[in-house]
């Protein structure tokens, strides 16, 4: 029974309940609406589950919002609130497309080039939150907001940019075939790969998507996420920080430097985001009109993760699922998408009130 | 955990009950091809989505109108970011259609490469002309600098102040169209008006037309013109405030400020989806093409609204040059170049 007990008192039981309460809340408001909760969810399950590509497509939307999520998740573990990783997904994105069309290297060091500089950048725009905290005391959720806009700018000045700008289009030219990071991309297309693609249906299927390395280097950056936060001094003392800043600064902890390092490595993350969407999907960097939300979607996949690293890989992957899969259910029954925004609200509310989850068991004891 | 569990309980029944036309539930991407099914057209939106106000919402009217006038089957699908439109044109294709749409430039590199991959799909692509377009696309474009022209000669025929404004989305060819003509049109009005011009480099901010606005009527400009989207809810706002006037683009926006709106220039995207969802029903889809619509076509004009604000002698002299341009009397400028170089016409 004590087993039993630790296992409902877990974070992972908790996420689970409240995934199991967006859905259903999800499921309510179907029907208030006039559509079928099951028929849409069975909808949104085939979608993601019954061809290949889908389960394919499902990854590809995964991949950054992990990454993004992973950002915000390692910020929250250092007492930090990084509502930036937007900007910093904007920043190392726009600098992945300029610099996979404008440096051309052999593939193998094309690619690790590109990442480090993505990272860079991202690391850099998340820094300066983490220096004007440390130096100035800014609260970093004000100053991250504000940086956000400043990206979101500066992307457009730089895509709209006459050397930079793709003629006759919103974007930037197309990264180079040594930086990007689709499986086979060019051999897909050739004869020998359409043939290959025919006699190979489930392979093949899967090649119709821009397939990418990019989740695998989402699951080394959660691994190495982990690593930094379990194993290494300086792990330690960014979760020191974020438990209490004072007892960490008596402890001898170095408080101001830790904080610029811990937004620095959260940017660095977000930055990576952008960095495998623009080479391993988009190509390239467009001028937004708006904020794309990869950064604001960390936030919830943090959140449904519990902050966990691993977490977040399952989150994302939920997310990604629930936001491909889920915007089938327009053209095919009618329901709006919005339903999946809703569900996914619902599921963070739930989450961020787990006394309410707690109460309710207390409650099943006092019953018997 | 017995009230939790009743709540699922409630919950699933209430599912099941609701189950009762379980053979909706079959997957559309399965579905075996039918023998003279009705034509099916979907639309994927660019970012703005389904209900921008503007030429998505339009493009959805247009499908509809064919619907409910030649009984095809419509739908559509929503783009939320830039990297939904590749999946987006997949699911598309999944769901068996006989024309997908995609509903603004933004999508031109997405319809092109989903049909190379898929050459007996038919698909379409409003605002964009393709330099070589392949046998199963459709562009359509409009020609937006023949209503920006008319709606130019009613500004420049009513400003009480001899300067009126130009305010634009992102500067690219398809707003500079709007601009190059609103100006022709200004210039014929009276060579010596003024037009003060600024992009606002968004189509969604709002508070940044407002500002923009409220420094040009500063300046002196008593009527605005904006093909900028979102941001151009900013100038009807702020046209209302300092009781000035503002011309509306897209759709009618007469309704958003019926005193302060004087006319608006429409860009028929609805006519647009619902003539070439016809020729398609009718089987004569003008594959490779691009179809270009302007006055002659309806796919350009000014709002049917104009009569309350605008005198009965200026709606009189606009329609004598609509008239000239479907007679090809002149050509409207729509760059820097040919509107330098334009020469009122006789009237």
């Amino acid at each position: 029974m004590s087993e039993k007990k630790k296992l409902t008192d877990s974070p992972v039981w908790i996420t689970m309940i409240s995934i199991s309460f967006g859905l259903i809340f999800g499921a309510i408001i179907l029907l208030i609406i006039g559509y079928n909760p099951l028929t849409a969810f069975t909808v949104i399950l085939k979608g993601i589950f019954s061809k290949p590509k889908y389960i394919s497509w499902t990854v590809i939307y995964a991949t950054p919002i992990i990454l993004t999520g992973l950002s915000v998740a390692f910020a929250f573990k250092t007492g930090l609130f990084n509502i930036g990783a937007e900007g910093q997904y904007i920043v190392g994105a726009i600098t992945a497309a300029l610099a996979g069309y404008f440096i051309s290297l052999p593939p193998i060091l094309h690619i690790p080039l590109v990442l480090i500089l993505s990272i860079g950048a991202g690391a850099f725009w998340g820094s300066i939150s983490g220096y004007l905290k440390a130096k100035y005391e800014v609260n970093e959720v004000i100053s991250t907001i504000m940086l956000n806009w400043v990206a979101l700018y500066l992307n457009n000045f730089i895509v709209l940019h006459d050397k930079v700008k793709r003629e006759g289009s919103e974007a930037t030219n197309k990264v180079l075939d040594s930086a990007q990071l689709i499986f086979a991309n060019t051999w897909k297309t050739s004869e020998a790969g359409i043939s290959w693609r025919k006699v190979h249906p489930f392979f093949g299927d899967i090649l119709r998507t821009p397939a990418n390395g990019g989740f695998l280097i989402a699951v080394g950056a959660a691994i190495v996420v982990l690593i930094i936060l379990n194993k290494t001094t300086l792990g330690y003392s960014l979760k020191a920080v974020g438990i209490n800043r004072e007892a960490a600064e008596f402890g001898g902890i170095n408080v101001p430097s830790n904080i610029v390092s811990a937004m620095a490595i959260s940017g660095g993350l977000a930055g990576l985001a952008g960095a495998v969407q623009v080479l391993g999907f988009t190509r390239e960097a467009s001028a937004l009109a708006a904020s794309e939300g990869y950064g604001f979607e960390g936030i919830t996949v943090a959140l449904i993760g519990a902050n966990n690293p691993i977490g977040c890989v399952l989150a994302g992957l939920l997310y990604g699922a629930m936001k491909y899969g889920g915007s089938k259910i327009q053209p095919a029954i009618g329901a709006p998408y919005e339903i999946i925004s809703i569900i996914m609200g619902m599921i963070v509310l739930f989450i961020s009130m787990p006394k309410l989850i707690k109460t309710l068991k207390l409650k099943k004891k006092e019953d018997k | 955990m017995k009230k939790l569990s009743i709540l699922f309980t409630a919950m699933l029944a209430l599912m099941v009950v609701s189950c009762n036309k379980p053979k909706e539930a079959a997957a559309p991407a399965e579905e075996p091809k039918q023998v003279e099914k009705t034509v099916s057209v979907t639309m994927v939106t660019d970012v703005g989505g389904v209900n921008d106000q503007s030429f998505n919402q339009s493009a959805w009217e247009g499908l509809q109108k064919a619907k409910a006038d030649f009984g095809i089957d419509v739908s559509y699908k929503e783009s939320k970011q830039n990297a939904d439109y590749a999946p987006n044109m997949e699911i598309a294709l999944d769901s068996d259609n006989d024309l997908i749409w995609g509903i603004g430039f933004m999508m031109a590199d997405a319809i092109m490469e989903a049909a190379q991959n898929n050459p007996d799909q038919k698909y379409a692509i409003i605002d964009n002309a393709y330099e070589n377009t392949p046998e199963n696309v459709v562009g359509v474009v409009f020609e937006a600098e023949q209503c920006s022209y008319l709606v130019g000669y009613i500004a420049g025929r009513m400003t009480q102040t001899g300067k009126v404004g130009f305010i634009g989305g992102i500067e690219f060819f398809l707003i500079q169209e709007f601009e190059y003509g609103f100006k022709a049109g200004v210039k014929q009005a009276g060579a010596d008006i003024e037009v003060l011009s600024q992009y606002a480099e968004s189509f969604s901010d709002a508070a940044k037309g407002k500002s923009i606005a409220n420094s040009m009527y500063q300046q002196g400009a008593d009527i605005i013109f904006h093909a900028a989207g979102g941001v151009g809810n900013g100038l009807i706002e702020a046209a209302k405030e300092q009781g000035k006037w503002a011309i509306g683009v897209d759709r009618d926006q007469s309704s958003l400020a019926p005193e302060n709106v004087l006319t608006s220039a429409m860009k028929r995207v609805d006519n647009g989806i619902y003539n070439l969802s016809k020729d398609l029903a009718d089987g004569k889809f003008p594959g490779g093409k691009t179809v270009s619509y302007g006055l002659a076509e309806n796919g350009v004009g000014i709002a049917p609204t104009s009569s309350k604000h605008v005198p009965a002698d200026i709606l009189a002299e606009v329609e004598k040059l609509e008239e000239m341009i479907i007679d090809g009397a002149f050509v409207v400028p729509n760059t820097a170049e040919t509107v330098e170089a334009y020469t009122p016409v006789e009237l």
